[in-house]
């Protein structure tokens, strides 16, 4: 049952992905690639590549686009409701026991404890990226788009959505084979 | 409920005292979708234009409520944004106001997704879609990079060096060498977080959370 399978990849990273959108990424992907094997790192690297490059919240966009791939519309839809309900009506709902938590240390500790968990999820996919890429465009062609990618974004501070254009059009022209 | 909402109704009538329900929704709509469309690197970074669309724009809710509403979103997992947009436009326009600054805030951005992802695969055999394609690998690469140090240093002016390294080495065993499910670590350590008793509040905030 596809429609099952879409809610629990994008349920279960909704669920747990504690500090917003980005801390939810790695746990898709574990859903997306390594569980479900829906799609490969390369393709997961395009569809968050895009993401970034779009405007809005990140998680509600893979889960759109991923559950369209995966189930069309109805796909679409139960990814996107995954992702988003079950937080916001636990907000609504227990919006009276919530209050009562909002300024405890518990919460602060909860969104602290699993941050650098977060991080080594956000390192071994940032590494799986690095290693795809070297084993498609070389070595050199690798290092060079992660040192000027990097000096555009952070040095820069160039937009990543003129980054990612720059990217495309780079990999269009010299490694598409036009040159 | 009913305090809540009773205190929240004098701003909408002092902003403009005969508001349809249609303007209401419509305004709704207007404001999380400029924060959808405007906000670049995903939720959190949305904050300040959901702030300046609720709090100066529109006056739905004061400084404060806003503070409020932001803490208690972060007491629940799962997407920042797309709970401030449910949890104001259910404030001020009830279920429908929820579902429709949802819509508002994650479709029209959903929409651009599925046409550029979906007409970028349909050339996926050209060559040259290919290059493109392989190009912005390593460049996601450094974006995972960069959004990895950040969450490192978070953690580390929270937990210190020490903390943090034995959390990040914890991880790395369970979750590359011994195979674990993340959802699994991470549910571990909410609870852990969770039971933990609250030394240091002992001496801020005495009483608290007892």
């Amino acid at each position: 049952m596809i429609y099952w399978q879409i809610f629990l990849a994008f349920f279960i990273p909704g669920i747990l992905g504690y500090g917003g959108g980005p801390a939810s990424i790695p746990l898709v992907e574990n859903e997306v690639v390594d569980r479900f094997g829906w799609m490969n790192v390369n393709e997961f690297s395009e569809v968050l590549a895009m993401g970034n490059a779009l405007p809005g919240p990140i998680a509600t966009k893979m889960a759109g686009y991923i559950g369209f791939e995966q189930g069309g519309v109805l796909g679409a839809i139960v990814g996107v409701f995954a992702t988003v309900a079950p937080s916001l009506i636990l907000m609504v709902v227990l919006l009276g026991i919530l209050y009562k938590f909002k300024d405890s240390p518990k919460v602060k500790r909860m969104t602290l404890f699993i941050r650098p968990t977060i991080a080594v999820l956000l390192g071994v996919m940032a590494y799986e990226f690095f290693k795809s890429s070297y084993e498609g465009a070389g070595l050199l062609q690798t290092a060079f788009l992660i040192v000027a990618s990097y000096l555009l974004l952070e040095r820069f501070k160039v937009h990543p959505a003129f980054v990612i254009m720059g990217a495309l059009g780079y990999g269009a022209v010299f490694l598409g084979g036009i040159i | 409920m009913e305090s809540r909402k009773e205190a929240l109704e004098p701003t909408i009538k002092n902003r403009s005292p005969k508001l349809s329900l249609p303007q209401k929704q419509g305004q709704l709509f207007w404001a999380f979708f400029k924060v959808g469309m405007l906000g670049y690197g995903g939720g959190p970074s949305s904050i300040p234009l959901v702030h300046k669309e609720v709090v100066e724009n529109y006056k739905w809710m004061n400084d404060d409520e806003f503070g409020d509403t932001l803490a208690l979103a972060n007491t629940l997992p799962g997407p920042i944004a797309t709970k401030m947009a449910g949890y104001i436009g259910y404030k001020v326009g009830g279920i429908t106001g929820l579902i429709n600054a949802v819509a508002a805030t994650i479709i029209p951005t959903i929409f651009l997704m599925v046409i550029l992802l979906t007409s970028l695969s349909t050339f996926k055999d050209q060559q040259w879609v290919a290059g493109m394609a392989q190009a912005v690998v390593p460049v996601v690469g450094v974006m995972l990079a960069v959004l990895t140090w950040q969450f490192f240093s978070k953690a580390k002016g929270g937990l210190g060096w020490t903390g943090s390294i034995i959390l990040v080495l914890a991880s790395i065993m369970a979750i590359e060498f011994l195979g674990i499910h993340p959802g699994v670590v991470i549910f571990v350590l909410l609870v852990a977080a969770f039971i933990k008793k609250d030394k240091e509040a002992g001496n801020e905030k005495s009483g608290e959370t007892s």
